[in-house]
């Protein structure tokens, strides 16, 4: 069964166009992410799926039921904000439990899907606090588990970590994708971190100008991308585009070759000079300018004594470069 | 070192013109205070100097008790105060929200129309408003006064709201709405507790204009049981003859009320329950 099939949405504010003819489906059990650029309207089209903006054309069909006229609560969806919207005024526990009342289920449930939450996100030591008194990190547990509580047929997650710092947003990371090994359930995450994308996703839907450019598992975007954005988009460091390359390729043409797939190695078809050094301890950066004046990025497993203005020489498997026309489209070689 | 020298500077600095502008906005105040606990004589003699054992008297107050309905007025202008800015608060948050929260047809134009009442007074309309009094015979009554006031708080009230509504997150309500809480719910339950300061700037600016007006009252309802304070102290102001102690002594009065309102909303206005609500 699929959880959740959009079919040709299209969203428009006034004379904006946001969403453009988006088709997708989710799986059952579905790990799905939205990635794509800042205002590329990942949120317009969760906020669609979710019912709190109507789509201007299309239909949204969750768990077989298309939904355009059910209102929010009762599409069977669950959302955490990356705001964490607790209500200010409830504790930790009527923050969860508020959904539930409101669906008028019976004490009993109410109490044990809470607690149930609560023992899962360890948030037994919060349980009378109101959300003022908590951390970051203790809010988004909170937020996550008023989501939980409901059981949804579809979770959606607007960057729920983009707000806590680099560690704790690792740890909640993981959390969320036990969560999703415990609860099986659909779930789809918009977030512009692509680790977080590449970590998490079944799937991943990347977005431009509110239209899908390419879906596919994280290994298959990272591998086949299908035209120079996506190339460009995930990855880390971004892949080098040379329009200059030392192959053939088409008339306004690019080149794109992954950092981690070019080497230093004496006699490489590719000249320039170091240009600046980034040395993480497991891995170095090369930023070298070319002998065609070109940025590119390299990287190296391990630690490396490359100094700024060395003049290195590098090469690279063409069956490991991807070619893109005039139009940016991907070129099968 | 010299940061904080500075500051403690700037701090002193800024309090000074504080305290010297609380002394010079209650001077008249003090002045009407003491001035009501003293006899005639005194209050023209030594207007500045403190009731003593000689000068002091009650004699103003007790005028004020005995002539007229003093405690009916009272209650007047509480009713028609703390009625007025009830149906102002409820009524221009509920506009402000939806000014400020639904995408209609119209939208910017309706907010525009609200707000041309900021910039026309509406006395302009006195005799318009009299005729529809007397046409729906609500004149001499109290709420003739309290629509009135109502219709004047409103413009500001709905411009002011809307602008902090405005900023209240969508997150917030979005989750509410996903949880199933009706718009009136997210309403009164989270939209209202955060804008709270908000709703008490504009009551503490609405207040003070009704309680001390006396010009509708004067027109629309002069009746002696619906006379306000203002207007009954004005049977001590005469053409001719002034009794002083007893203008004053009401006017000691009616600081009261007045005074109690104003705690009650600024206790709202310094009370910040809206941190750890998002973010
Ligand atoms: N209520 C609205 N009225 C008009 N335009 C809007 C509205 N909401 C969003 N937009 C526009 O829609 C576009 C997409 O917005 P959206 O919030 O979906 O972007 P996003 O992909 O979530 O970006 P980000 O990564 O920064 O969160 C933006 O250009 C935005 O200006
Ligand atoms: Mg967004």
């Amino acid at each position: 069964m699929t959880a959740l099939t959009l079919t040709d949405i299209c969203k428009s504010f006034g004379s904006a166009e946001v969403l453009k003819d988006i088709n997708l489906t989710v799986e059952d059990g579905e790990f799905v992410v939205f990635v794509g650029p800042s205002g590329c309207g990942k949120s317009t089209l969760l906020r669609v799926i979710a019912g709190l903006e109507d789509a201007t054309s299309g239909t949204v069909n969750i768990g077989g039921d298309v939904v355009n006229n059910t209102p929010p609560a009762k599409r069977g969806i669950a959302m955490v904000f990356q705001s964490y919207a607790l209500y200010p005024h409830l504790s930790v526990r009527d923050n969860m439990a508020l959904g539930l009342r409101q669906e008028k289920q019976p004490k009993a449930v109410i109490e044990e899907r809470v607690s149930k939450a609560i023992q899962m996100l360890d948030l037994n030591a919060y349980v009378d606090r109101r959300p003022s008194d908590l951390s970051g990190g203790q809010r988004q547990r909170v937020a996550i588990g008023r989501a939980i509580v409901r059981e949804p047929k579809l979770f959606l997650f607007d960057e729920p970590l983009s707000n806590l710092d680099a560690a704790l947003r690792m740890n909640t990371r993981i959390e969320i994708a036990e969560l999703h090994r415990t609860l099986s359930a659909s779930m789809i995450y918009v977030t512009h971190d692509q680790t977080e994308a590449m970590t998490l996703a079944d799937k991943i839907v990347v977005l431009r100008d509110g239209q899908v450019e390419q879906v596919g598992s994280p290994m298959d975007l990272y591998n086949n991308p299908c035209n120079r954005f996506v190339a460009g988009f995930l990855g880390s460091p971004a892949m080098n585009f040379l329009k200059k390359a030392p192959v053939d390729i088409p008339q306004g043409g690019t080149l794109g070759i992954r950092p981690e797939h070019l080497r230093l190695q004496k006699g490489g078809r590719i000249k320039g000079t170091v240009t600046h050094v980034e040395r993480l301890g497991g891995d170095t950066n090369l930023l070298i300018s070319t002998e065609q004046d070109e940025a590119i990025t390299v990287r190296i497993f391990g630690q490396n004594a490359t100094a700024v203005r060395d003049v290195v020489e590098l090469d690279f498997d063409s069956h490991l470069a991807f070619q893109f026309d005039g139009d940016d489209q991907r070129i099968a070689v | 070192m010299n940061a904080v020298r500075q500051n403690r500077l700037n701090t002193f600095a800024a309090h000074g013109a504080l305290v010297v502008y609380v002394l010079i906005a209650l001077f008249p105040v003090f002045v009407i205070v003491i001035n009501s606990f003293k006899d005639r004589r005194s209050i023209f003699r030594e207007p500045l100097a403190l009731p003593n054992s000689e000068s002091f008297s009650l004699i103003g107050y007790e005028t004020v008790l005995k002539q007229g309905d003093f405690f009916l007025y009272f209650q007047n202008s509480m009713i028609v105060t703390v009625g007025s800015l009830f149906f102002i608060l409820i009524f221009g948050a509920m506009a402000a929200f939806a000014l400020a929260e639904y995408r209609f047809k119209g939208n910017t134009l309706m907010g525009l129309y609200l707000a041309l009442g900021i910039m026309i007074p509406i006395r302009i309309g006195t005799v318009a408003i009299l005729e529809m009094m007397v046409q729906t015979g609500l004149v001499n009554t109290l709420w003739a006064l309290i629509l009135v006031y109502t219709a004047q708080g409103l413009p500001l009230a709905v411009f002011i709201l809307s602008e902090f509504m405005r900023q209240v997150s969508d997150d917030l309500k979005n989750a509410g709405r996903i949880d199933g809480l009706s718009e009136y719910r997210i309403f009164f339950r989270l939209v209202l507790p955060l804008v709270r300061p908000a709703m008490a700037t504009v009551a503490v600016f609405n207040m003070i204009p009704i309680w001390n007006d006396l010009w509708f009252p004067l027109i629309l309802a002069p009746a002696e049981e619906v006379k306000t304070l203002t207007l009954g102290s004005q049977v001590f102001i005469g053409q001719f003859v002034t009794d002083w102690n007893a203008v004053l002594s009401a006017l000691s009065l009616a600081i009261l009320p007045v005074m109690a309102l104003y705690v009650i909303f600024s206790r709202q206005l310094i009370r910040g329950i809206t941190s750890g609500a998002v973010k």
